[in-house]
């Protein structure tokens, strides 16, 4: 009953050509103008593959219906949710759509599992590699479920962003791996279906545990490292799912994904000076780094300059170069939209205005990129923190909304500082530096900062979206 | 009960500045305090008796009352001998002293009884201090004036510029000494257009220097002149010489010279020489900041602009009084500023606290007993000379850009394990696995170099895009929905139910992400815009 449209190789060649369409879709992203045109290779290349295998000799016509109904309740559902999603909360909706990948590799890994059609032809040795395949593949799908689920849930706030960490957390990790690794090797070596279903099964519950528990003891501001590396977990198991199902595709975009999630954690790691390791182990600033806060770090000389709304707007108007750094803290208070309009009424009156963007400012990589163009900010005037350090000394205005750690001088200047040699968004070299903030509480590192201390620098306090509110009708007033 | 604090009129001959504003008042008022001017005290600086009594201050006629019936008295000059007996017993002074100088006059408030701040005498290495640094916001007002009497003296335009009628070359400044003053100075100048070049004994400076606009000039010499808190030092004979070689090539060569070198306690040391002035082009001038400490030019008159071989030379000695409303404001907040240290309660009194440093070296005289000098402030536990830049790591690569080479043992051991990872799976793997690992390796390699040239605005939609991509995985799920059965066996019990739910269910969880991530990600990418 060979009723297909499309022959074996053809179904091949379009893998290929989707392959290489899924290419320039990363490469696409280079930069703004080709970003698009990179959208829409990915969405050509997802599409050839689909129809490939939907009409492909692998896919018989009793399925068509299933398959109909399964993709039009999904598509229903993403488009939805894609047009609804709010810009500040799009680190939940990436975390919840990685959620959503594992649980897709879990699925398709049992499902491969429980279908004895697919080892009948195999021999012992390649038998065995695709037991482990199937196992790593449930592997990494469940504990990116879980830890997805885990972020989408701090990063939407459901769950207490603080670290929860519970005694000897290293110690049970270690445990579970084990267990893992033993039912892994039992899960190889044996043959009858019962004791290879309880592996897996037990297997599949320490997984999600060990997600759950990973993503539970890392907090709020190191999320960007671990939306990234579960986006690179998600790759993973569509390789693993690749291998197990002998399906090039999904091997190289399973690879690609992979990769990229992972170069950009690393990324997000470089960017806060932390070992990836420490990261995931989860805590940062309460083992160590909490006594090196309270005992090693100099205490601030000099004493906070506080300004206010009308103070700010005056100095912005004799200000002609003037660069705003924007946190996590402008994306919580939403206040985006009214930072436009004040670099709107600035630019305006000659004023040059820049962004500096810290790579982990926000929770997710490029966060606050985003952010700025959903408010319409020009991307031209939005820069890296490596492109616009080195002006500092000459603006004359650095403003500062809702950051904290990013603009802390103590990374350069004291070395027993938990953050030291972080690297950071140079403010305080600027002629003056305004932070809005809303009170003196230190940051996320729990690492005061001296930059508020410092004789160029005032303190704008009050809630961000009112404070820019006031300072934009100043703005407009005169 | 809330003290009286008091402004006399300077008397003092040609000084202008006043050492309250009629800011400060309300803000004095606002501390709790009494505030008594003496009529006529703001009239030279610019600020009526009118303007003081609405800020809330009581104009007294005459010095004598004043000075009788002030707890506190604020002044900018010294005060004479008249002054000080003019003062009630136990009475406060704050004001420049400048105790080394005056020794006889720190008897005599002594003998008062009187308790006295001199504000020259703050140690200014203090970062808390700065605020209250009279002397710093002296030199500041001194440079810029330096630089508006030499525009004003020099017969020529300070920048270049290209009119119909030919070229006009920008004038060439020469600063010597790059302190407050100096920096000043330089960045006035460098505004008005000309060429500036400046030096100083300390090397730290040159970055300040060229910050401001101007270009450092080094002495051909080796050797290090800061001689603590923030002053320079005498420096060796060897590099006297090459300075003073410097100088006379400078002095060739430019229009203008400022000159702000002070050493503290000694004489101003003499670095323009009369051969100098002479080899100067006519119409030249040279502003001597030093005049007052004996001056840097062997020519200078104390207080007079004089000409001599065509250059002029001015030696004023008032140069912060010739800019008496900006002196006098920036002086009256630096008071301020020391008041609301002294008056932490905000309830009109004081509190001379001799445990903080920044006090401590202010107070000249408490009580009646001189208290000059003061030990050295605490500092900070003092960071060994910069450490954090030391102890850094070096500079994080931009994105994309080719990091250094590896150490060769690195290298080796990289490779080592590779290779040693390749031939276990080489030996042990089957060939249907080698192909895809091919595939895999060659797949995660791609992955590494187009995402490092993804931008880091485009972070997220990259997130989002790999996320729609890796959704690839409902292929997996696809090709498990209803394969061809007919090739395989049929004596194998195949669930065909539970398999065709579970790939049921997660080709649906891959379509929301199909459809949901790359939606999502083209209405992230329209928003970038230009």
């Amino acid at each position: 009953m060979t009723s297909t449209v499309i022959s074996p190789s053809l179904a091949t060649v379009a893998y290929l050509a989707a392959t290489i369409l899924f290419i320039l879709c990363l490469g696409g992203l280079s930069n703004q103008e080709t970003s698009r045109r990179g959208n829409l290779y990915g969405m050509v290349g997802m599409a050839i593959a689909v129809l490939a295998t939907i009409f492909g000799p692998r896919v018989t016509p009793a399925g068509y219906a299933y398959i109909l109904a399964a993709m039009v309740v999904g598509a229903a559902i993403g488009l939805y949710a894609a047009r609804i999603v709010q810009m500040t909360q799009m680190p939940e909706l990436v975390a919840l759509m990685h959620s959503l990948v594992g649980l897709a590799a879990c699925l398709v890994g049992y499902a491969n599992f429980i279908d004895p059609a697919v080892s009948s032809q195999l021999t012992p040795a390649e038998n065995a590699i695709h037991e482990i395949e199937m196992y790593l593949g449930v592997l990494i799908g469940a504990v990116t479920f879980s830890g997805s689920l885990i972020a989408f849930g701090k990063l939407s706030a459901k769950i207490s962003g603080k670290p929860v960490l519970i005694p000897a957390r290293h110690l049970i990790n270690l445990i579970g791996l084990l267990v893992v690794i033993y039912f892994g090797w039992r899960f190889v070596a044996v043959h009858d279906f019962a004791s290879q279903m309880t592996a897996m099964v037990v297997m599949t519950v320490i997984a999600l545990l060990f997600g759950v528990h990973m993503v539970m003891a890392i907090g709020g501001a190191d999320m960007p490292v671990v939306v990234s590396m579960l986006n690179s977990y998600s790759g993973w198991a569509a390789a693993a799912t690749g291998f197990m199902l002998n399906n090039d595709l999904l091997i190289v975009v399973g690879a690609l994904v992979g990769s990229s999630g992972a170069i950009l954690s690393y990324i997000m790691c470089t960017a806060m000076n932390r070992n990836f390791l420490s990261v995931i182990a989860g805590g940062f600033g309460t083992d160590s780094g909490a006594s090196a806060a309270k005992g090693g770090g100099v205490q601030p000389a000099g004493e906070v300059i506080p300004i206010s709304a009308p103070e700010t707007a005056e100095m912005l108007k004799v200000a002609k170069d003037v660069i705003i750094v924007p946190g996590y803290g402008m994306a919580v208070a939403q206040a985006q939209h009214t930072v436009f309009e004040i670099t709107k009424a600035l630019r305006e009156r000659g004023v040059t205005v820049r962004f500096g963007i810290h790579p982990v400012a926000g929770r997710m990589p490029g966060h606050m990129n985003v952010l700025l163009a959903e408010a319409k900010v020009p991307y031209d005037i939005v820069y890296e923190m490596d492109e616009l350090n080195d002006d500092f000394p000459k603006v004359d205005v650095a403003m500062v909304i809702g950051a904290n750690d990013i603009v802390n001088p103590a990374a350069q200047e004291d070395p027993t500082s938990p953050i030291a040699g972080m690297p950071v968004l140079e403010v305080w070299k600027a002629k003056h530096s305004v932070v809005m903030k809303r009170s003196m509480a230190s940051g996320y590192a729990g690492v005061d900062n001296p930059l508020f201390y410092k004789d160029n620098n005032r303190m704008l306090f009050g809630d961000a979206k009112k404070m820019l509110d006031e300072l934009l009708v100043r703005l407009k007033a005169a | 009960m809330p003290l009286r604090i008091g402004v006399p009129r300077e008397i003092f001959p040609d000084e202008k500045r006043v050492a309250t504003v009629p800011e400060v008042v309300e803000k004095l008022v606002k501390l709790g305090f009494h505030v008594a001017v003496e009529t006529g005290a703001g009239d030279t600086a610019n600020f009526a008796d009118e303007s003081y009594r609405a800020a809330g201050a009581e104009i007294v006629p005459t010095a004598g009352e004043l000075w009788a019936e002030s707890d506190i008295v604020f002044k900018v000059r010294p005060p004479t001998s008249e002054e000080v007996a003019l003062m009630h017993e136990g009475g406060m002074l704050v004001d420049f002293i400048w105790p080394a100088q005056n020794p006889d006059l720190m008897q005599q408030l002594s003998a008062k009884k009187a308790t006295v701040l001199a504000i020259d005498a703050l140690p200014r290495q203090l970062s808390r201090a700065q605020k209250m640094d009279a002397l710093t916001s002296m030199a500041g007002i001194s440079g810029y004036r330096a630089v508006i009497e030499a525009a004003n003296a020099f017969g020529r335009f300070f920048n270049g510029q290209v009119t119909a009628a030919g070229k006009i070359s920008p004038a060439k400044v020469f600063i010597a000494g790059a302190g407050v003053a100096g920096l000043a100075a330089i960045g006035t100048a460098a505004n008005l257009g000309a060429i500036v070049r400046a030096n100083d004994t300390r090397a730290e400076v040159a970055d300040q220097v060229v910050s401001l606009g101007g270009e450092f000039v080094k002495v051909d010499y080796e050797e290090e002149g800061s001689g603590g808190g923030g002053y320079a030092k005498v420096m060796s004979e060897g590099f006297q010489k090459a300075q003073r070689e410097m100088y006379a090539k400078q002095a060739r060569e430019v229009d203008i010279i400022i000159t702000t070198a002070l050493i503290p306690g000694k004489p101003a040391p003499k670095l323009i020489t009369a051969e100098m002035v002479q080899s100067m082009k006519p119409g030249s001038v040279i502003v001597d900041m030093a005049a007052e400490q004996g001056g840097n030019c062997e020519l200078t008159e104390p207080g007079k602009a004089v000409v001599k071989h065509g250059v002029t030379i001015i030696g004023y000695t008032d140069l912060a009084s010739r800019l008496a409303t900006q002196a006098s404001t920036l002086y009256s907040n630096n008071l301020l500023r020391l008041t609301e240290e002294l008056c932490k309660a905000k309830d009109g009194t004081v509190d001379v606290n001799m445990e903080d440093d920044a006090i401590r070296g202010l107070t000249v005289i408490k009580d009646g007993v001189i208290t000059w000098p003061a030990p050295p402030p605490k500092l900070p536990p003092a960071a060994p000379p910069k450490p954090a830049a030391a102890a850094m790591p070096p500079k994080p690569k931009a994105h994309g850009e080719a990091s250094g080479p590896m150490s060769l043992t690195k290298t080796f051991m990289l490779f080592g394990g590779g290779a040693l990872i390749f031939l276990l799976i080489g030996f042990f793997a089957p060939t249907s696995f080698l192909g895809h690992f091919t595939v895999f390796v060659l797949g995660c390699f791609v992955g590494y170099m187009v995402v490092w040239n993804v931008k880091p605005a485009l972070h997220t939609p990259l997130m989002s895009v790999t996320n729609a991509v890796s959704s690839i995985i409902a292929i997996g799920a696809l090709v498990q929905l209803a394969p061809d059965l007919t090739q395989i066996s049929t004596d194998l019990s195949r669930p065909n139910q539970w398999i065709r739910w579970l790939a049921v269910f997660a080709i649906g969880l891959a379509t929301i992400n199909m459809f949901g991530g790359f939606a999502v990600t083209q209405r992230m990418l329209q928003m970038f815009r230009k």
